[in-house]
This record gives C-alpha cells, structure tokens and sequence, in this order.
C-alpha cells in the first residue's frame, strides 16, 4: 500500500532507470490515449468507408472496396474476383450478376464468353479506397453549407457581441467610481447562479415575443451578456494603471475613445481567452438552439448531426461524415491554441 | 473585417461624445453598463419572475394572459405519490423517474469523474515525458460537442460496432448496448465521464502544482513514509481544490442532457431519461405542451442548484483564503 500511494504522490525520481512505478505510469497513460483517441480515430476511418464495407461484420481498420472495371458491353462498372479454385483459378473475371450459389462471370480480357462459376471459389479483389463521396454527398444531396453557414454565423456574431457588450460592462466596472457599483456587482454575480436550464420556458416566451423564434438571432442575442465574460475581463482590466487613462484624458480622448483603442487592446490576452471560449460554447450549443430553431434550414450542425442521426439510422456513412466535418473545425483550433484554451478554462470554471 | 468594426466604433463614438458631455465622466459608467444589463434583465431577470407565474398557471397556451391560475397544483401533481421511491406509486411516474436517473447519474458521474480526475492528475504531477501532450490528450474530449461524443460511442458501441467485433474476437459475447436499460444507463454515464474529465483533471492538476515543493522535502527530511506524506501533506492542502471540483461536478450533473439526450434519446423506454430532459419533453417536445409543469420542475431543479451553488461559494471562498 505505501508503495503505491508513494508512487501516486511523488514528484521526482531518484535516478534515471526505469522502475516499476514508471511501467505503471506510462501504461496509465497510455491506456489513456487509447481510451481518448481510439473512438475519434475509428469514427475519422469509418467516415472514409462505402455503406458496403460499414456493414461488414467484423469491420476492418481500413477503408477497403472492391475494385471495379468497365467491361465492353455492360453499361455498369462490374465488380472483379479473384477466383481461388476450381476451372478458372488463377484468374481475375467480373461479376455480371449472382444466382444464388452461382455467379455469371466475364473475363474482362475476352468479354462476349460467359463463365460460371461457384461462389465459393471467388474472393473479392479489394483496395485501399476512401470513399470521399461521403463527404462530397454532404454539399450535393444535403444541405450541410447551410447548417454550416448557420452555425459560423451564430458563433461569429455571438462571439462580437459578447466580447464587446461584456467588455463595456467590464471597463464601467472596472475604470469607474460610481453610485451603485456594489450593486450592479452583485447582480451579475447572481446571474452566475441562473443557468439557462432552469429558465427554459419563460425564456422561450421573451424570445417569441421579441419575434426571434425560427431566427439565429434567437440563438445568439439571449446568451449575449455572460457574467462569465464580465468577470474574467474586468479581473484582467483592473491591472491595467490608471495613469494611461490619466494621459488619454489629458490629451482630450473620449471615453468611448480610450475604451476602443486603449483598454481594448490592452485587454488582448483575456479578450483572446473570452473569444475562444465563446466560440466553442457557441459552436458546440446544443438545447437552446433545440428549442428556438424548429425549421431544418435554420438548423446548427449540431442540431442537424442530432436530427439526421434520428431519421436516417442506416446512411451511417453521411453521417459519420458530418461528424467528422462538425469536430474538425474545434480540433483545429485546439492544436493551435490548447495552452490557451486550458487556462481559460481553468481559470473561469468552464461557464 | 477590422476597419469594418472601426469605422463602426467611430460612428458609435459621436453619441457616446455627446453622453459624456451630458452626463459627465463617472455617470458614464451606466451608458457602457447599460447593454449588458439590458440583456441580464430581459433574458435573465424577467424570466425568473415570469417562471414563477408559470408555475403557478395551467394549460398549454405560452401567452401569460391566456393561462388560468391553478396556484399550487403543478406541485401538486409533481408531488402526489405514494412512495416517492417508487415512480410507479406517483401520478407524475415520468417525473419522478427522471428525477432518480439522474440522482443515481450524478452520484455514479461525480464519484467516478472526480476519482479518476485525481488519479490522472496526481500521475501527470510526477515527472514525466511530454506531460504537456498527455495533459492534452485527457483534455481534448471536453472541447467536442455533446452531439458528436454521443455519435462517437454510438458508432462504437452499434450492435455490429467495433466493441462487439473485439469482445467476439477474444471469445467474449457481443451486446446490443443501447437496447439494455442497465447497459445504457452506464454506458451513459461513462462517456459522460469520457468527455468531462479532462476538466476536473486540469483544475486538480493546477492544485497540485500550487502545493510548495519544500513542504515534500521537509517531509522526506523527516523520513515520513510515502502513504503518510500524501494523507498528511497532499490531501489537506488539496482538499480545498477537491471541494471545488466536487461541488462543480454535482452542479454541472445534476443539469446533464445534451450528450445523453443525443445518445440515447432518454431511452430505453424512460431507462436514461434526466430531469432536464423532462423539462424539455414536458414543455417543449410533446404535445400538449404542459408549460406550467415544466416550469414547476425547473423551480425545484432551481432548489437544488441553489443549494449546491451556495457550497460551491463557501467552498470557493476556502480555498481562496486556506
């Protein structure tokens, strides 16, 4: 037991060998990759197979089909084999059509003879092949520029807003005496205590009575003021000296001047981790955009991955492509900025 | 895109010139508040009154001035049960099962999310290789959305998924997951720990690393055994962080439903459904559309939040003071 708990809490090693304790941690840890990455990969690798190799039981790692070949007199490309045994083995033919046990065949080197030949002598002659259409099906048969459109345009919009009403509450609070301060500190502090779940229905009828049901607007403009944002920026504001403000007064700037183009970018770093993690609760919001958008062509991605995985359980392919489509964007902007990201997260508690 | 907004802000700068002049310097202050309080009051504060006034009316219309007032029987109808361990003794059956689902969703959420949060801190604490990557690869899952880790492990876990394959490749038998109460209910759970833990993980890590090193050394000067420094050095100067976590945890749980709601539809049957997702169904999904009792389980969901959010304040105050 003390072994195990002195190899949880300590902090350095002795030497530079590997003992025990290190297989155990490293095999923690990469237990932990497995277990974090393995179903991310797998669902990026399924998004590359055809709907005939999706249903194959036990699937395979990679995206294989079968090869095909255009044969003179089949207007259709016809799938090839290799046949194993039996009259033709050794040979590669097509497939013109199967009846039950047996396959009529075509050697593609001598396309009018017909051959028959067993089912069981055959094995399909398979390649490494992605199955882009998956995703090019995404942008011809539905709407995914649409939902896509949808979502960068909520989160784009609600990123600006929020960062720029949260900003100006922040500076007031922050660069300003004035009756009432206390106050107004105290409110946004117990709008920290209202989520959004426990508020759903009124909250729905604010929204229809503005008439921004069925309108991104209703999406992004009630979660635009977050007490979240205020906080983070106003604890970074109150660092900024007072004697910068001082000189722009003196030099005649206006406050609305000294907000846009001092305290603004000097508010960089924190504006930089509001903005990121704006847009990744925006990107990823899923149940007040749920209730407010009833119409498809209003729909998020996430709304639309969540309605189409109901109505079409069997394109998995499409899907699995949609999935992949709706993470990349944010797994591209955590490589980038995951130091960024962490602390932010860190340091405002997640929402 | 960026002389696009500053030649917005030059605009909005003429108004603003003029309300300074009016209003001088410090009164100022309320015209830059005045957008962020707009919006806290009608989407915040008004809503909390209306919520009120909801749960004490009933019918399925939204409009306030078309709802008859029922005062207290929304709760009632809630509340009326014969034993209120067993949904099928209460008039609100559905209720009441979302209402154990996700107590017996959080205590399972938090106990294993929070254990293995410190587990993974306390080994990404030590020296080791590349702990900023293998930081990275616990944390990642938090930034995916709640629809695509659902559609992940759905993906995994289909009755001809990728598990199954393997289970029946070493000899094991293959499952169809979600159509098992008890098997979504845990496999719920899990990829809800799945996608969260990386969270905990970061705020216990960042407590780990803000206990003095010194505090070991004299430890290990006095020859304390490995079991007593961490019971004696790292668990009380940790706790506070734990408390943190813990109560943050139970908050964010007992508010679940986007990934399990996505995953399983709340199925089978009411197996996985949370009371989120009942307030959801209740007001806005079927039909009618019993407004006045989503809003009297909101207002008791609200309870609870309150409570927790108090603990979490003291705890936050702790563990800035200790």
């Amino acid at each position: 037991m003390g072994n195990v708990w002195g190899f949880l809490t300590r902090t350095r090693r002795g030497n530079g060998r590997m003992d025990w304790t290190d297989w155990v941690t490293y095999s923690y840890l990469f237990l932990g990759i497995f277990v974090m990455f393995a179903p991310v990969i797998w669902l990026a690798m399924s998004s590359f197979k055809t709907e005939a190799e999706l249903s194959r039981f036990p699937p395979r790692f990679l995206p294989y089909a079968q090869e095909t070949m255009a044969v003179d007199g089949y207007d259709e490309p016809l799938a090839l084999f290799d046949i194993q045994s039996g009259e033709h083995a050794g040979k590669t033919l097509a497939q013109i059509r199967r009846v039950g046990l047996v396959a009529q065949m075509v050697d593609p080197a001598n396309p009018s003879e017909k051959l028959r030949v067993d089912v069981a002598d055959r094995e399909p002659l398979e390649k490494l092949s992605f199955a882009w259409e998956n995703y090019t099906e995404l942008f011809e048969r539905f709407n995914f520029l649409r939902f896509f459109w949808n979502s960068t345009f909520i989160t784009v919009m609600a990123t600006l807003i929020m960062v720029l009403v949260n900003a100006m509450a922040a500076f007031a609070l922050s660069k300003y005496k004035f009756r009432g301060q206390t106050g107004v500190l105290m409110l946004v502090v117990g709008t920290l205590m209202v989520p959004q779940t426990v508020i759903l229905v009124p909250l729905f009828l604010v929204t229809k009575e503005l008439g921004m049901l069925n309108s991104l607007w209703g999406v992004i403009v009630p979660g635009a003021a977050t007490p979240t944002g205020v906080f983070l920026l106003r604890q970074y504001m109150i660092t900024i000296p007072d004697e910068i403000i001082d000189a722009a007064r003196m030099d005649k700037a206006s406050e609305w001047k000294i907000f846009w183009r001092i305290i603004i970018p000097l508010s960089a770093p924190a504006i930089a981790v509001l903005s990121i993690l704006a847009i990744m609760w925006r990107w990823n919001d899923f149940l007040w955009p749920l209730i407010v958008l009833n119409q498809s062509e209003k729909f998020t991605l996430q709304l639309a991955l969540n309605s189409f995985h109901g109505e079409m359980q069997t394109q998995w392919n499409n899907l699995l492509a949609m999935t992949v489509l709706t993470l990349l964007p944010i797994a591209t902007v955590f490589m980038f900025l995951q130091k960024y990201i962490a602390t932010g997260i860190a340091s405002t508690g997640g929402k | 895109m960026l002389s696009v907004l500053s030649s917005i802000m030059r605009i909005v700068e003429i108004p603003m010139l003029f309300l300074q002049h009016k209003l001088g310097i410090n009164r100022l202050a309320w015209v830059f508040l005045a957008p962020n309080l707009i919006l806290f009051g009608v989407f915040t504060f008004l809503p909390i009154f209306i919520s009120a006034v909801y749960a004490l009316t009933g019918g399925d219309k939204i409009l306030l001035e078309d709802r008859p007032f029922v005062g207290m029987q929304n709760f009632r109808t809630l509340g009326d049960c014969g034993n209120f361990l067993d949904p099928d003794t209460c008039r609100s059956d559905f209720f009441w099962r979302a209402v154990w689902n996700t107590v017996w969703f959080v205590i399972l959420q938090v106990g294993f999310m929070v254990g293995l949060s410190l587990l993974t801190a306390l080994i990404l604490n030590q020296k080791i290789r590349a702990r900023g990557f293998f930081r990275a690869v616990f944390f990642f899952p938090v930034l995916l959305s709640p629809v695509v880790v659902a559609l992940i492990w759905k993906w995994v876990l289909q009755k001809h998924g990728v598990l199954n394959a393997v289970l029946e490749g070493v000899g094991l038998e293959g499952h169809s997951w979600m159509l098992d109460s008890t098997w979504a209910f845990g496999w719920s759970v899990f990829l809800s720990v799945w996608a969260h833990m990386g969270f905990y993980t970061l705020i216990l890590l960042s407590g780990l690393q803000a206990i003095p090193r010194d505090v070991y050394e004299a430890a290990l000067m006095d020859r304390a055994s490995p079991w007593r420094t961490f019971r004696r050095i790292t668990m009380p100067l940790l706790a506070p962080t734990m408390l943190v976590v813990l109560v943050l945890a139970l908050i964010k749980g007992v508010q679940t439903f986007d990934e399990v709601f996505a995953f399983t539809g709340g199925g089978p049957g009411s197996a996985t459904t949370l009371i989120v997702q009942y307030i959801y169904q209740t007001g806005f999904a079927g039909a009618p559309r019993l407004f006045g009792l989503a809003s009297a389980a909101s207002m008791m969901l609200a309870f609870v939040l309150i409570v927790l959010t108090a603990l979490q304040m003291r705890a936050n105050r702790r563990s800035f003071n200790g």
